[in-house]
């Protein structure tokens, strides 16, 4: 790991900068772990905070310091995909600066991590300042688990159990933009009880894409039903993602057909917080399919 | 060709309701997908190759005017003739008055997606030509009057059953009878139907995959050989093709040949691959006594130097198509022009305007799959996005979504209001619907629930509310 924290804006010296004196080392013990600030998105905010905690908890296993900056909102993703540069200028602006002073972001969705790494960049590419800082706060942003495995060289998680066969899907912005592949299937690996089946087009985009589903619902909704369809298809009774949009069309779609088959954040069954809340889209105790459903 | 990317939504769901569509593009993209995949995973420099195309196109972009005036220079030494086009009636117009010149009534045709683009068979039937379609696809569609639903399987859209329908309906001079359930019967009856028309043309019009500046020679690629009777039997060969077909060299030609059929069909290489150069010699055995080369801009020189140019690294291979999920949702017609999928998306505003197109670069999730799978490494999803922005400053985005947009963009740049409004609306709907989990429909929400149930907000407040409740009793994150 090298020190890539902003020099202008924080104090914090990564763990294996070289050619410090001992007193200096010991003004710093704590400082070793790495500060990580959670963009939690706006999607966990509202729909599903239970995977802002998992990812708290799997960042401390990992060692972090772990901040959640009070002034993150909205990545600006809805505005940058219709075309309004300025407003996602001014959106990122303002998570630039509220996420500069820390070694690390981490963000439990590849869409997300991948507009802020990608695209804020491109967003701000007629300000050169401000250019240089998203291109600077962009090489420390991650998708959670690829920071987990990649840079904190998480090979497990902390002993857990879930007793699933489990489909995982992958998330177009993380498979492409960010390479999260791997990954998550690796801390899954430690996952006691946790069987992963073969997915047929895991990599098929689920029809989700953002303002895309209600813009264009019915292209959408054909594509998430090939979803769901190659998802029932194999048997598996759980369906894990690292993006909370893609779950939450994919659950839509499961419980609206009826399927017994329960969607998760992949975070959730890393941390053992399943307990915390019931699968996506399920109301408190109702883990056996049999949504209430109605208006 | 007339295009209908006006009406896109309509296109859909007309798309969205077609049975025969749906298992038609079901079983085409099982076999294209895997096809490549195959092919691919046989040749490890696959991957190099594909850098290598990109750079001689990108070579080719840069210095288009001098690579263009060469392969004039040597089409016209070995006595063939270069028309320069800069309108699809110019094109047309120049097509004409060279079958004119023949006094030809019957030209045979290659697949061309130029010729489409500039609607040259309705114009030739409307001044008293006869255009015989001889790519088995493009055959079925002439007959049906239908414009291609895909740039290299242009009759994907139909079931053999359609097509069998179609055949019986225009073969009337053929025994009523006759069987026409198995594809071997098909083409049968399209080969013996073609090669009188073959005999009869007096001019054959192919399109290109290749220009060669070095050497003045254009070049097709079929699996029918179809093309090669076309260019060889009659006594005038045209050629029409868009400018940014022109590369350097033979070899570059080879180079991108060798990414070519294995992106479109899987194949290693497609069966027939045919180099022409000018007309017949003295001493060649056969060949047209005429060439003829109709270069097309109709709009694309003033896609160079925008985000857009990358697009004319396009070599029509139709990659991006075959693994694109909402091409594999709606087909090809829906886009309304003659270049479908993402490819389509991101040429056809450039060449027909944003107003026209406006649906088409919409229309994606950004999924990447298309640049994934791209032999030129388009960036296809970053050429769409720099639509949606034009179409944004232009005030072109739709009035409603302009304003949901507004509003919420306006409440997330201000983090204590945002959480505020986003507070009470979660604990709400938490209340409202927990007992659920999910709304079967939701009031604005239309567009979803029609298709999908909504999730509940899980929390009974934003995470930002729990993780503030949560640290104040010390349980949660190391602070800041």
């Amino acid at each position: 790991m090298t020190d890539n924290a902003n020099a202008s804006s924080s104090s914090h010296v990564s763990p294996s900068s070289a050619g410090q004196d001992a007193a200096e080392q010991d003004a710093t013990a704590e400082k070793v772990r790495p500060s990580v600030a959670l963009f939690v998105t706006c999607l966990v905010d509202l729909f599903r905070p239970s995977v802002g905690f998992a990812a708290i908890d799997l960042l401390q296993q990992a060692g972090c310091r772990v901040a959640v900056p009070g002034a993150q909102t909205c990545c600006g993703q809805p505005a940058w995909n219709s075309g309004d540069v300025a407003t996602t200028a001014a959106m990122a602006k303002s998570v630039i600066a509220a996420f500069e002073p820390y070694d690390y972001v981490v963000v439990p969705s590849g869409s997300c991590a991948g507009m802020i790494r990608r695209h804020y960049p491109q967003a701000l590419r007629k300000d050169s300042r401000w250019e240089a800082r998203a291109h600077a706060l962009g090489e420390r942003t991650y998708e959670l688990t690829a920071f987990l495995v990649d840079v904190m060289d998480m090979k497990s998680v902390d002993p857990v159990d879930y007793q699933g066969r489990i489909a995982y899907h992958d998330s177009c912005s993380g498979l492409r933009e960010l390479g999260v592949k791997a990954q998550p299937r690796q801390l899954l690996e430690s996952v006691a009880g946790a069987e992963l089946v073969d997915l047929p087009g895991a990599e098929t985009c689920c029809g989700f894409g953002g303002t895309f589903c209600v813009k264009y619902p019915g292209i959408s909704g054909d594509m998430v039903t090939e979803k769901a369809n190659a998802i029932t298809g194999t048997g598996a009774d759980t369906v894990l993602a690292g993006d909370l949009g893609c779950l939450m069309n994919i659950a839509g779609k499961l419980n609206r057909d009826g399927s017994m088959v329960q969607v998760r954040h992949v975070a959730e069954v890393l941390a053992g917080a399943v307990g915390e809340a019931p699968p996506i889209g399920r109301a408190v105790g109702d883990r056996a399919g049999t949504r209430a459903g109605g208006r | 060709m007339q295009s209908t990317s006006h009406t896109f939504k309509d296109n859909v769901k007309t798309a969205l309701a077609d049975e025969h569509l749906r298992k038609a593009l079901g079983n085409m993209k099982a076999g294209f997908q895997d096809k490549r995949a195959a092919t691919i995973a046989k040749l490890p420099e696959f991957e190099a190759l594909r850098d290598q195309g990109k750079a001689i196109k990108d070579d080719v972009l840069a210095n288009l005017d001098y690579y263009l005036e060469r392969f004039e220079d040597n089409v016209t030494r070995d006595g063939g003739h270069v028309h320069w086009a800069r309108t699809p009636q110019e094109a047309c117009e120049a097509i004409l008055g060279i079958c004119r010149d023949t006094g030809a009534r019957v030209a045979t045709k290659g697949k061309s997606m130029i010729a489409e683009e500039i609607g040259l068979n309705e114009y030739l039937e409307k001044h008293g030509m006869t255009p015989v379609e001889t790519d088995l696809g493009e055959y079925i569609i002439q007959l049906r009057h239908e414009a291609p639903s895909h740039i290299i399987a242009p009759a994907i859209h139909l079931s053999k059953e359609q097509v069998s329908d179609t055949f019986r309906r225009s073969h009337k001079h053929l025994s009523a009878d006759r069987p026409l359930d198995e594809p071997r019967d098909l083409t049968d009856e399209a080969r013996t139907v073609l090669r009188q028309q073959f005999v009869n043309a007096d001019v054959g019009i192919t399109g290109a995959n290749f220009l060669i500046a070095e050497t003045g020679s254009t070049v097709i690629v079929t699996n029918e050989g179809n093309g090669d009777l076309t260019q060889n039997l009659p006594r005038v060969h045209i050629v029409v093709a868009s400018i940014e077909k022109i590369v350097p060299t033979l070899e570059d030609s080879a180079a991108i040949l060798r990414l070519l059929a294995r992106s479109a069909t899987g194949q290693e290489y497609s069966v027939y691959t045919t180099y022409s150069t000018g007309p017949r010699r003295p001493d060649d055995l056969d060949g047209p006594d005429e060439f003829h080369v109709v270069i097309v801009d109709n709009g694309r020189s003033d896609l160079l130097g925008t985000e857009a140019a990358e697009a004319l690294r396009c070599i029509r291979c139709g990659a991006c198509m075959n693994h694109c999920p909402v091409y594999g949702a709606i087909g090809g017609h829906a886009y309304g022009w003659v270049v479908p999928g993402p490819i389509g998306a991101a040429l056809t505003p450039g060449i027909l305007g944003v107003e026209e197109a406006r649906d088409l670069p919409n229309a994606s999730t950004f999924c990447g799959k298309c640049e994934e799978v791209c032999p030129m490494k388009i960036p296809l999803p970053k050429i769409m996005h720099s639509w949606r922005i034009e179409e944004y400053d232009r005030g072109l985005t739709p009035p409603r979504q302009r304003f949901g947009l507004g509003v919420w963009s306006w409440v997330a740049t201000r983090p204590r209001l945002y959480n505020w409004l986003t507070g009470l609306a979660v604990r709400g709907g938490h209340m409202i619907g927990r007992r659920r989990g999910s709304w079967r429909w939701m009031p604005l929400a239309g567009g979803w629930t029609a298709y999908r149930d909504l999730p509940v907000p899980a929390g009974d407040g934003t995470f930002q509310q729990l993780y503030a409740r949560r640290r104040n009793r010390g349980t949660a994150g190391d602070g800041k």
